[in-house]
């Protein structure tokens, strides 16, 4: 079996898949839910680069938004609160051929998942996270979580929260090794998929934080953002978010950003003026673990065969 | 006794060599000084010819306890014998010590009993410090009041004639003194230092030749105390490995590839073997952040098509629990290897126990029904793996390996296994996949399905944790949750109908069945042995499968007037205050095997934190069948 490729290489016949191909059952997100546009952008994305679906994965954790792979008609791994992470890296570990998206939550990400959070993107292993976060727990009806604001009431803070919130975007800027970090919104389409795309078409942990709408309990939060364009800062560079420049005018506040400038993408993640939209940061040399984990892929059963009689030998008397 | 007077005593005794069929050495030392790799060398040697033997390495509970200190012990308990050693004994017949302290935390352990025969370096009589010669001395006494046979051999002094640097040469002329005691080749040995050293040039092999010979010809001279341990070559290859050794070249053997873990005395040294072995095959180990992600990382390798391996120990365990369950419910294919030390919480971090049974079986949410193996011997731990990996595949679901620390680090020889290729994980199927077939096509006889592996065309679905109809699509309506839950059960039963009966060690009937799973296997059948040639009507059996069990066990235990259990785990002991037949907690596979069968078995189980010795178990059989007699 000398010389035989990767099991997966096998060339999937030509075929032309509409979005029809990537929808699944149907979303049972309540009505104006920030995540039915991250759903609608991803199957968009999946259609223009043609994904095969039998190639194309998305791992979730546990929240309103980790229901996200059920609504595809690719594989998916709806997994455990907090636990997305370690479930991408482990596929990716030794699938290079698919197509990888990650879903979480504020919740998922930030507070249950923070220590996974925090070494996927040092791991820096290939596939797009999309932190949809709506500043609370949405699935468990209404309580705080690490991205609410001070002083916002929950179930669980009914007098309000008691700590400024944790900032994604800093934090992950903050992880050695992090290689793509940026953030958009769910009510601006074109955006949202540009972003999106961008993050698909880097290579390793593209980190995409999307605020997003939760009308059922936080309807407030970013509906003055929504509604005052001006309060988001648009991040602008030629290797940056491409953005329509009509669109783009749309935004009254407007920042030159250079997305290899980690220093000023720090600055900019942590003003609190403006929500930034864009790309912050973005390393296509960081080190990437999945291309250690995939070295050996491939061998054949004879050489497996070879390597452990060779170990099995030392231990002969 | 002092030299003189030792000298004295032997030049009376006879000259002679001892035929024994069995004996127990140890070497111990400070840390660094090479003890573990002189025993490590001499047992080699031993097995080599043939004997039998059964290593443990003694390992300080510190990485640089300070030198010269009771609790600073590092070395080797070498049991040899004629016919295979399938445990490490009881007490010591020889112990060489490189210094009188180090010594004392063997003596604390229970290592020793009058008459061992201890070889101490007497050079610390001799030192400049006023006060180590002071405890020389203090030592010497006390271990002549403890009835040690002492012998003082000059062994830093000695070495210093060969080299600078005593630390480093200790051990070959201890390995000498061995040689010597044990009546082994010497020209064999010979070739043994030099192969070992080659790479290091021809002075370092003279100077290791020299410091060999040296303690082989002060023996000679010195000792008559000599010992020979028949042993017949074995006509086929052998091994010699520890548990954990074992368990690394069965991963390799069954073809996994990703193995996923975090460290956890007793269980990393698997994967130290791994992080450098497997790149070989392809694999890889993954050093996770902590042992739920190690455990998701490797769910989502197996899910991805390649059944992944994960290694903990109890705390791990406890970590990992949730993602266990997912893979219950999800039916994921994946390997867990526990090697058991001591809890509860941190507990006892290097010593045995077999105290996660339970947690393994129940600690998921819900009902979560998983296959559990627990290997008895360092040769089982290889070939565990290897069915762990096909039942995981096979049955669609988590398999795990109870081992203990007494597996992990006891090292055994066995006949060297003939690699098999149906022993490796196919290649990852990534054919169409019929449109028509669901992802959980569970057969409504047996539970059993086979699963698409992403990337295979018409077989797209999404794994999920919630409960799910055979399109995995969540469902919670009440008939599809117990007809799933009564798949995922069923399977463990397929398995069952697919097993035999454990093999009775003695007769098929009588007074007393003792029954033990995973690292006990050795001391218990010794003792049972000793108690059968006494003409008691005693046998044993020891369970490899622990979920399912092994069928016909009620059967089995009709046959006899009492059954117990011996564990290394709690269980309250009788007569100790507030203790009952009711209130009385009994250890875990007793626990298990009342509830499975009704039938009323007993347990005896100890917490030592070190293995059980024969000894102990034929003084609590005794006085079982003392009780017996008593009854009648
Ligand atoms: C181990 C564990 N703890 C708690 C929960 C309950 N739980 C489910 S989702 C969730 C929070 C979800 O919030 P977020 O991640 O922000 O997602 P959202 O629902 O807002 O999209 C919690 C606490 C769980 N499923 N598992
Ligand atoms: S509760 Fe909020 S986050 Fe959840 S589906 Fe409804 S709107 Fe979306």
């Amino acid at each position: 079996m000398q010389g035989l490729r990767n099991e997966w290489e096998a060339e999937a016949p030509q075929r032309t898949c509409t979005l029809e191909d990537y929808q699944g059952a149907a979303p049972r997100w309540c009505p104006g839910c920030g995540d039915h546009a991250v759903l609608n952008a991803v199957q968009k994305l999946a259609r223009d680069k043609q994904l095969p679906p039998e190639k194309t994965m998305v791992v979730s954790g546990i929240g309103c938004s980790s229901r996200f792979p059920h609504y595809m008609s690719t594989y998916g791994f709806h997994g455990l609160h907090g636990r997305a992470f370690p479930v991408a890296c482990g596929v990716r570990s030794r699938r290079p051929d698919l197509h990888m998206f990650v879903v979480t939550g504020d919740g998922d990400c930030c507070a249950i998942g923070t220590a996974h959070w925090i070494h996927a993107i040092r791991y820096n292993m290939d596939f797009t996270v999309l932190l949809l976060d709506n500043n609370i727990y949405g699935l468990t009806k209404n309580q705080t979580s690490p991205t609410t604001h001070i002083g916002e009431k929950s179930n669980t803070h009914p007098r309000g929260n008691v700590l400024p919130p944790l900032n994604p975007l800093s934090v992950t800027l903050g992880i050695t090794n992090a290689s793509f970090v940026a953030q958009t919104v769910d009510w601006n389409p074109p955006h949202l998929f540009n972003t999106i795309r961008s993050a698909y078409e880097h290579k390793g942990t593209s980190f995409v934080r999307i605020l997003q709408r939760c009308p059922h309990f936080t309807q407030h939060i970013f509906a003055e953002a929504q509604n005052d364009m001006s309060q988001c800062r648009l991040l602008l560079h030629e290797d940056g978010i491409p953005l329509d420049p009509q669109l783009q005018r749309l935004f009254p506040n407007r920042t030159a950003h250079n997305p290899n400038d980690l220093a000023a993408a720090r600055r900019i993640a942590s003003s609190e003026d403006a929500y930034p939209v864009g790309l912050l940061y973005r390393d296509p040399n960081a080190a990437r673990y999945d291309l250690q984990t995939q070295a050996g892929l491939g061998r054949s059963q004879a050489e497996k065969m070879a390597a452990t009689e060779k170990w099995l030998s030392r231990y002969e008397l | 006794m002092s030299t003189s007077t030792a000298d004295a005593e032997i030049a009376k005794s006879a000259s002679a060599v001892q035929i024994v069929d069995q004996h127990i050495v140890e070497i111990v030392s400070d840390s660094g000084e090479g003890a573990q790799t002189c025993g490590q060398m001499f047992a080699d040697l031993c097995a080599r010819n043939g004997n039998g033997i059964w290593t443990v390495e003694i390992i300080p509970a510190e990485i640089e306890p300070p030198s010269r200190s009771r609790a600073g012990a590092s070395g080797n308990r070498i049991r040899l014998g004629t016919k295979p050693v399938t445990n490490a004994g009881d007490c010591a017949d020889i112990v060489v010590a490189l210094n009188e302290q180090v010594l004392y935390s063997r003596i604390d352990a229970g290592a020793l009993r009058a008459g061992t025969v201890v070889f101490v370096d007497r050079t610390w009589a001799e030192s400049d410090d006023a006060d180590i010669r002071a405890r020389y001395a203090e030592a010497m006494k006390d271990f002549n009041d403890r009835n040690y046979f002492v012998v003082e051999a000059p062994i830093e002094s000695e070495c210093r004639k060969h080299t600078d640097d005593p630390r480093k040469g200790k051990n070959m002329w201890v390995l000498g003194l061995l040689c010597a005691i044990y009546d082994l080749d010497r020209g064999g040995v010979n070739d043994n230092i030099t192969k070992r050293f080659a790479k290091k040039g021809d002075a370092v092999v003279k100077k290791n030749l020299d410091l060999f010979a040296d303690g082989y010809d002060w023996t000679l001279a010195h000792v008559q105390q000599r010992y020979r341990v028949p042993a017949k070559k074995s006509t086929q290859p052998m091994v010699v490995m520890n548990g954990n050794q074992a368990l690394g070249l069965g991963v390799m053997a069954a073809g996994i590839e990703v193995c996923s873990m975090y460290p956890i005395t007793p269980a990393t040294s698997v994967s130290h073997f791994l992080a450098t072995a497997l790149q070989e095959t392809g694999g890889f180990v993954h050093q996770a952040e902590d042992e739920i992600a190690a455990i998701g990382f490797a769910i989502g390798a197996s899910y991805a098509g390649k059944t992944a391996v994960t290694v903990t120990s109890g705390p791990g365990l406890a970590l990992k629990t949730e993602f266990l369950g997912y893979a219950v419910m999800a039916e994921v294919p994946l390997v867990v290897i526990v090697v058991q030390r001591g809890g509860p919480s941190t507990g006892l971090p290097t010593k045995i126990e077999q105290g996660d049974l339970l947690a393994a079986l129940y600690a998921s949410p819900g009902d979560s029904p998983k296959i559990i193996l627990a290997p008895a011997t360092i040769e089982e731990c290889f070939h565990f793996v290897i069915t762990a990996r096909k039942l995981a595949e096979e049955f669609r679901g988590p398999v795990m390996i109870l081992t203990d620390a007494n597996l992990a680090t006891g090292q055994q020889p066995f006949p060297k296994p003939q690699l098999q290729a149906d022993w490796l994980a196919a290649p990852v199927d990534q054919a169409h996949w019929d449109e028509k077939v669901p992802p959980f096509d569970w057969d409504a006889e047996t539970g059993l399905s086979k699963r698409p592996i992403p990337g295979q065309r018409g077989g797209e679905y999404i794994l999920t944790g919630l409960a799910h109809d055979e399109e995995s699509h969540v469902a919670y309506e009440s008939a599809i949750n117990q007809k799933t839950m009564e798949m995922r059960s069923r399977k463990l039963a397929v398995l069952q109908s697919a097993l035999q009966p454990p093999e009775v060690h003695g007769d098929a009937s009588g007074d007393l069945l003792v029954i033990g799973w995973g690292s006990t296997l050795g001391a218990i059948e010794e003792a049972v042995d000793i108690l059968r040639a006494e003409g008691k009507r005693v046998s044993s059996i020891h369970l490899r499968f622990l979920s399912p069990m092994e069928p016909g066990l009620k059967a089995i235990f009709q046959n006899f007037k009492n059954v117990m259990t011996v564990e290394v785990n709690y269980s309250d002991p009788v007569g100790a205050p507030y203790i009952t037949p009711e209130s009385r907690r009994y250890s875990q596979l007793a626990q298990l095997l009342r509830s499975q069968t009704l039938t009323d078995i007993d347990c005896w189980s100890q917490v030592p934190g070190s293995p059980i010795p024969p000894s102990r178990i034929l003084a609590e059989l005794r006085r079982r069948f003392d009780m017996l007699t008593k009854e009648n």
